[in-house]
């Protein structure tokens, strides 16, 4: 008995992006340094020792290849713990929606409000990245100005699937699924560490129907000068998963919280 | 539109093909307090959700606010203030943002707000508290901040789901205060309890409900009247003393539950007279009260929900 009406988009979703923002700014500084500091390390630590073997990938320097792949998949990474871990928090333990629910916002706000901020936290943390690699030369055409949209979309991908999981969640542990099984994977085989074109070519095509795979294919280039192909697709398959989850999230929350 | 604040009509709900609400009808008058009593499991809470829109009708007609539900669900919700039964104030906020970020909901504007703040915390005396954190704040605190926030939209209904329960007396008697000041201001409540002292000091029109149906209607006095004789005699200890035919005798109505003889009566002398000056036995002499009345209407078992 799952209510499918199409969700709605109201004012309401930015109030409830509003409060999660409210909240990130108070632990400002924690965060940041999660944001900065990890990708510092891994950059400088695989960057610059893999790629002394490396050498070049798809003729860029291993640092830049890394690089980029680690901004694209930050906000993948970074999008779905929010939507797993804090969503959850806020929907079980905290009952955070059931306050929300009592004033005049629906399921569909909070739903379009937290996909809002998980996307607005995947941009924070890969703008970071891009900032980093810069700062460390990884990086230096100014196009990579150009991925911050694209970082804000890879999120929005991103959020709604973490969202949807989190509504059927009994646990915190049955994450634990979701992240080996999916998002690992993606992480590991997407093209983050290396060009996609080493797989075997049955992997290759499956690794197409992944989100990440296009994200990829649109920060690499553009954040390391590269001449961009096919945008379209890359767009609209970000766009899809975004569009899909987003439904599919509104109407299994709705089956959590409204009973 | 209505003289009626809610009105319902045969309202159900069944959760799995269980009913759990049976069919309410339910008026509720402008002004006042009224009061939704019952034991848990009842279904009071779930008849709560269901006036504010926040859980599907299984069956039957509502009207809050003279709007038809849950048609008009956000705009009924924007007049009327929640006090859920179990706190979820913000913990990632303190007292102060737990107000203005909840008043932001209600497209509140922001100057509006800071002043209403500060008269919502001096009404629930947590003044000093502002800029404390949610998880410092006792429980009777975070009750008291729980009813200042749900008044930040000024509504005309408050809806409390039971706004005293497991707080201690001083808490209680202030909240008390509080809420018979709100609807002195022409507030309208509405309450849910399975606490007679509280019912009967603030309602004045009660529902008694049980497995989901209404047992019975009335102002507390009234409900006292119909359901039970005026005076009550309690009788314990060594009971098998007593004379069997002050048992068997009695007209009156008598309960015997566990070591204790309640009589209900009109005319508690004759009891009193067959019982005193026994070294053994203790009795008690009171007016029958609001409770007599619910666990006449409920019955004694225990309800472990
Ligand atoms: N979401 C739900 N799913 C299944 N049963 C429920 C749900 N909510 C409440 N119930 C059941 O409905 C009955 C009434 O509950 P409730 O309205 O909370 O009672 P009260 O508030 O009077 O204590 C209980 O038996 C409870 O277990
Ligand atoms: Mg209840």
């Amino acid at each position: 008995m799952i209510d499918w009406r199409l969700p709605r988009m109201r004012y309401g979703m930015i109030l409830v992006w509003r409060r999660n923002l409210l909240v990130w700014r108070k632990l400002l500084i924690p965060s940041l340094l999660l944001n900065f500091g990890e990708p510092f390390l891994y950059l400088l630590g695989l960057g610059f020792g893999l790629g002394r073997f490396v050498g070049e990938l798809d003729g860029l320097p291993y640092l830049t290849f890394l690089a980029t792949g680690l901004i694209a998949s930050s906000s993948m990474n970074t999008a779905t713990f929010e939507g797993l871990f804090s969503v959850y928090t806020r929907m079980v333990p905290q009952q955070t929606y059931e306050g929300m629910l009592a004033t005049p916002l629906e399921v569909d706000d909070i739903v379009a409000g937290e996909m809002l901020w998980c996307a607005t936290k995947g941009l924070f943390s890969s703008s970071a990245i891009l900032l980093v690699a810069f700062l460390l030369g990884a990086i230096s055409h100014w196009q990579a100005a150009l991925c911050i949209p694209i970082f804000f979309l890879t999120g929005l991908c991103f959020a709604g699937p973490a969202i949807a999981v989190a509504s059927f969640s009994r646990s915190y542990d049955f994450f634990n699924y979701y992240v080996t099984l999916v998002l690992t994977p993606m992480f590991i085989f997407c093209g983050v560490f290396y060009p996609v074109t080493t797989l075997p070519e049955f992997a290759q095509s499956l690794v197409q129907l992944l989100p990440l795979s296009h994200a990829i294919a649109l920060v690499r280039p553009l954040a390391s000068g590269q001449e961009l192909s096919q945008v379209l697709i890359h767009l609209s398959v970000l766009l899809s998963f975004a569009l899909i989850g987003f439904y599919c999230a509104v109407a299994l929350v709705r089956r959590r919280l409204i009973q | 539109m209505s003289d009626y604040i809610i009105k319902t009509e045969n309202l159900k709900k069944s959760f799995n093909g269980e009913f759990v609400v049976k069919g309410i009808d339910l008026k509720i008058p402008q002004g006042g307090c009224f009061g939704l009593l019952g034991p848990n499991g009842a279904g009071k809470t779930t008849t709560l959700r269901m006036l504010l829109g926040r859980s599907p009708l299984t069956d039957g007609t509502m009207e809050v606010l003279g709007l038809e539900m849950p048609k008009h669900a956000r705009r009924v919700r924007h007049d009327v203030g929640v006090v859920p039964q179990s706190d979820n104030l913000d913990p990632d906020f303190t007292v102060v943002e737990n107000l203005e970020v909840y008043a932001s909901f209600f497209n509140i504007r922001g100057d509006v707000i800071k002043k209403r703040i500060k008269e919502l915390l001096k009404f629930v005396e947590l003044n000093e508290k502002a800029g404390t954190r949610i998880n410092q704040l006792s429980g009777g605190m975070k009750r008291r901040l729980s009813i200042a926030r749900a008044m930040v939209n000024e509504p005309r209904l408050l809806v409390l789901d039971e706004p005293t329960t497991g707080l201690d007396p001083q808490v209680r008697h202030l909240i008390w205060a509080r809420l018979r000041e709100l609807k002195n201001s022409g507030t309208t409540l509405l309450l849910t309890t399975h606490f007679m002292e509280e019912a009967e000091r603030l309602c004045d029109d009660i529902v008694i409900m049980d497995y989901g149906a209404i047992l019975s209607q009335g102002h507390p006095k009234q409900l006292i009247g119909k359901h039970v004789e005026p005076e009550v005699v309690e009788i314990h200890g060594e009971l098998e003393t007593l004379p069997k035919s002050l048992i068997r005798t009695a007209l009156d109505r008598v309960e015997i539950v566990g070591e204790t003889i309640y009589y209900f009566t009109d005319d508690p002398g004759k009891i009193i007279e067959q019982v005193e000056n026994r070294p053994n036995i203790h009795y008690l002499h009171r007016p029958a009260n609001l409770e007599d009345v619910f666990l006449r209407l409920t019955g004694r078992e225990l309800r472990e929900i």
